[in-house]
């Protein structure tokens, strides 16, 4: 059961949007443009840092639901989700997000956590400026997503089936606030 | 120095809230609402839950700023300065420490949210509003915190600065 009175039946940060749209519209707005919005850093790969930052949270339906984008998103190399949240040190994926997610997983402990040898060696696999300023954004701003939906205890579906139509969804539409249902 | 190339005569947030103008309006409108806009939680208070999670996640920059702020409005330093060592002692009234204890939760992570500390703030007369816009404030600290730090930013180390900076946030606001 949530802490607060949400509407029910909606799950995690979407019936916090729909409980409070004036702060609402703000957090869609922010999380459209960040996965969303023009970047050198793919969606798919985007989609991934929000996963990975959500899976060490233990925020679940976050995690399952950028997850399930990221694989939608990825297309033939999905496996790599699995592989990121299972043990990063061992995945394929390329060196440049290795080390974006490493920038990310260190955000997520804490600030101060991102040492000056994790942006030297996201920066000698090709990392810019505004990629690694991306990286950490994304990376704070699940950190406060994952504590919204969390610390309120929303509703966490179970059923798989759920959180593959949501990546469906995000993968097509991205993050379009919700409407009421009436 | 910043981890990446930054106006070096803005400090903390700022200089990021200048590197992205698109990013920076959603962060800008969210924080101007949540510590500024209509509330039955006065404005002090909200800063001091912005101080404590700030504190906690060991952001100076942050840290300095909205304990000055609710300095300010609070017009004396002793409560901002005695919570963050004493939040069981410090002299609050109940329902305002029920919910700086939420906050201090939800800074760790937010599953250690107990059921028991949301039925203490809802009986010393806490509303569910007031419960969701403290977890959403301490839940926005944990992404500026780690936004201004994870890249290092500049933290000017006059308290001078931030008494000056606090006045002027003070009248102008967030966003």
């Amino acid at each position: 059961m949530a802490h607060i009175k949400l509407p029910e039946g909606i799950p995690g940060i979407r019936s916090l949007a729909m409980y409070r749209p004036e702060t609402g519209q703000y957090i869609f707005e922010l999380v459209q443009i960040l996965l969303r919005g023009e970047s050198s850093i793919s969606e798919a790969e985007r989609e991934l840092i929000a996963a990975y930052v959500s899976s060490r949270n233990n925020c679940n339906y976050c995690m399952k639901s950028h997850a399930a984008a990221a694989r939608f998103l990825f297309g033939d190399k999905q496996h790599w989700v699995n592989e990121v949240l299972t043990d990063i040190d061992q995945s394929t994926v390329p060196q440049k997000l290795k080390a974006l997610l490493h920038i990310a997983g260190k955000v997520q402990i804490l600030g101060k956590e991102v040492k000056e040898e994790d942006i030297m060696r996201a920066r000698s696999v090709g990392a810019n400026d505004r990629e690694i300023h991306d990286t950490v954004l994304i990376a704070a701003s699940f950190s406060m997503f994952n504590r919204y939906a969390d610390g309120l205890a929303s509703w966490t579906p179970t059923d798989p089936g759920h959180y593959e139509e949501t990546g469906r969804r995000l993968s097509q539409k991205g993050y379009v606030f919700p409407q009421p249902v009436n | 120095m910043a981890y990446i190339q930054l106006d070096e005569n803005l400090p903390g947030l700022l200089s990021l809230l200048e590197y992205r103008h698109d990013t920076a309006k959603p962060i800008r409108e969210l924080t101007q609402f949540l510590l500024r806009g209509p509330s039955s939680l006065s404005e002090g208070e909200r800063e001091l839950i912005a101080a404590l999670v700030s504190y906690k996640n060991q952001c100076k920059f942050c840290t300095a700023s909205h304990t000055a702020l609710a300095d300010l409005f609070l017009g004396e330093p002793f409560t901002a300065a005695e919570m963050k060592h004493n939040l069981k002692t410090v002299l609050i009234d109940e329902k305002l420490r029920a919910l700086l204890q939420i906050a201090a939760l939800v800074q760790q992570n937010g599953q250690n949210v107990t059921n028991e500390a949301i039925e203490k703030a809802k009986a010393e007369g806490a509303t569910d509003i007031e419960i969701h816009d403290t977890v959403l404030i301490a839940s926005l600290f944990s992404m500026c915190n780690r936004y201004v730090d994870g890249l290092n930013t500049f933290t000017p180390s006059q308290p001078a600065f931030y008494r000056e900076m606090a006045e002027k946030l003070a009248t102008t606001g967030y966003a």
